[in-house]
């Protein structure tokens, strides 16, 4: 049975504008996201999704002229706010790239890296911790008996485990996913997705997808987006099955366009 | 036809030309090389490391030790000051001052320092470090050396942190990390061997160097391990051997120029193996 109470916003998106430079890459954008819950990003490429969710963490301030108006409320308060610890703000919310992304040493140094960041270096609590998420993100096993060699020697499939593996190691709240199976085997997606439905009872989850039925399938909501905007926003069901918007019953059922 | 025989010509003569240089260019270096192997072994032995130089004409057998450990520290000194000054102000450029147009600048600077002919840098620390002090010493020569490596490092720092894509930051930055831990932890050790690899070539570069040792360390027949003087040079003697009328002297140089070219040629040749092996792993 589901345990989970559904109801609580954790994270809450409040007309929320983006540009890069001048160009306004999210308009007006408005959505809750609800804790312990899976919400799926879905629409047609160059819609916002990765803009949007690299607001979550702010990944966008690495980058000159970037700006954001509006608010994204964590915790009671804005987190797109100046005063912002943006160090604090990655450690509660992760993130997982759609390309994997192994650090240039060894695996367990990479699992390590940002419990190492915390200060922790007792190196017993730092083996634990780092098996516990190699196991999480199911690559212990491939991996165990070669923890000290060059993560760059792992397949792409196994690198994006690892950097799934190396988010978990830090407990976050929240992990931001983008497109972060696409280059996975059926495989390492089912492994992934397995992970995830596992892992929604103690994290919120925000992951962009371009595969319908992976949304339909792991999502608890799905927010679609259309240039920028957001079209509709509703419980996976819903918006799978009795969407309020006629684009996004078009787009869901593969008749957009 | 006819417009294909003709292009044909054309490529032939094209081949030709550019094979001759470059076979020019080969037999010269290999002429150089051969005639350093030769006149250089004639008196090379072990005086050469272990000796004082000798007065000429006496039957003594001099060396040059004071001019290597001279040579050796002069570069010592200039690596150990240009060395982290330029890995830390390449790392500058690449990373905090990406986005600045000031920096930009500041880089196409480097690049022209990196083409300044060595015997300026020589004259200018010759103001600013010998005519001050009242006469040649070690800390000019090593500052002249220290200036020509500069640039160089900051510039291969530079481009071999731009090379390591964004992402890989972008990943350590989403874990939480401050930019300098980012920096320390992930694109230096990303970038860790091409910098090396351009540490390497710049210290060959400034390892035989001689024109702007003659302005600021000069030479001196003996090393009394102290900067405060002129500090005996490998390159400034050979240039002076080789200009004296002796013919001790002469084959002496010959020795010493071999030793040089030795020593340069290895550090290019670590330098070439590491780009080969990191361009192939
Ligand atoms: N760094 C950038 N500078 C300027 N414009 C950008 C930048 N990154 C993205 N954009 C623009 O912002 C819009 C949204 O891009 P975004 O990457 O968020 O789309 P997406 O929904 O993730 O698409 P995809 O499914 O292809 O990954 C696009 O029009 C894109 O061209
Ligand atoms: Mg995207």
């Amino acid at each position: 049975m589901d345990s989970r109470d559904k109801t609580t916003d954790l994270l809450v998106v409040n007309n929320l504008n983006f540009y890069y430079g001048n160009n306004l890459a999210l308009s007006d954008v408005s959505m809750p996201v609800k804790k312990n819950c899976i919400t799926s990003l879905i629409g047609p490429s160059g819609c916002g999704k990765t803009t949007l969710l690299r607001c979550f963490n702010r990944m966008h301030d690495l980058y000159p002229k970037n700006r954001y108006e509006g608010q994204i409320v964590f915790d009671g308060h804005n987190i797109l706010d100046k005063s912002q610890d943006l160090i604090k703000l990655r450690g509660r919310i992760g993130m997982v790239f759609q390309k994997p992304t192994p650090f240039p040493m060894s695996i367990f140094d990479n699992i390590a890296y940002g419990l190492r960041l915390n200060d922790i270096s007792n190196k017993s609590v730092l083996a634990d911790k780092v098996e516990k998420a190699l196991k999480q993100a199911a690559l212990w096993e491939e991996v165990k008996d070669r923890l000290k060699q060059n993560a760059a020697g792992l397949s792409g499939g196994q690198q994006q485990r690892l950097s799934i593996a190396r988010t978990l190691a830090v407990d976050p709240e929240v992990i931001l996913l983008d497109e972060s199976t696409s280059a996975l085997d059926p495989v390492s997606t089912q492994k992934i997705e397995d992970l995830l439905a596992e892992l929604k009872y103690e994290v919120t989850i925000i992951a962009v997808t371009h595969n319908m039925q992976q949304a339909a399938r792991i999502s608890d909501f799905t927010a679609l987006m259309y240039i920028g905007k957001l079209v509709e926003f509703d419980e996976t069901e819903t918006i799978f099955t009795k969407p309020a918007n006629k684009m996004t019953e078009q787009y869901v059922t593969g008749r957009f366009g | 036809m006819n417009k294909l025989g003709r292009r044909k010509l054309k490529n032939f003569l094209a081949l030709s030309i550019s094979s001759l240089c470059a076979a020019a260019g080969l037999a010269i270096l290999f002429i150089i090389l051969y005639d350093v192997l030769k006149e250089g072994l004639k008196s090379f032995s072990i005086h050469l490391f272990i000796s004082d130089p000798a007065p000429p004409n006496r039957g003594l057998s001099g060396g040059l030790k004071g001019a290597f450990l001279g040579q050796g520290l002069l570069t010592l000194a200039a690596t150990v000051v240009g060395v982290p000054l330029g890995v830390l102000g390449g790392t500058f450029l690449a990373e905090y001052g990406r986005n600045s147009r000031f920096c930009r600048f500041l880089s196409r600077l480097c690049d022209m320092a990196v083409s300044i002919p060595s015997i300026v840098i020589g004259t200018f620390v010759y103001a600013i470090l010998v005519l001050p002090l009242g006469g040649f010493n070690g800390w000019a020569g090593s500052t002249a050396l220290a200036i020509i490596i500069l640039p160089v490092v900051i510039r291969t720092t530079e481009e071999m942190m731009t090379m390591v894509p964004w992402t890989l930051r972008e990943a350590a930055f989403a874990l939480g990390a401050p930019y300098h831990k980012v920096i320390t932890s992930i694109v230096w050790r990303a970038s860790i061997s091409g910098i090396f690899t351009g540490i390497l070539l710049a210290i060959a570069r400034i390892a035989g160097e001689t024109a702007p040792l003659l302005f600021t360390s000069f030479n001196s027949n003996y090393f009394r391990l102290s900067f405060n003087e002129a500090v005996p040079s490998l390159t400034v003697s050979i240039y002076q051997y080789a200009a004296s009328p002796y013919e001790e002297w002469i084959s002496l140089a010959w020795a010493a120029a071999l030793v040089v070219t030795i020593l340069v040629l290895i550090l290019n040749i670590i330098g070439r193996v590491l780009i080969k092996i990191r361009i192939g792993g």
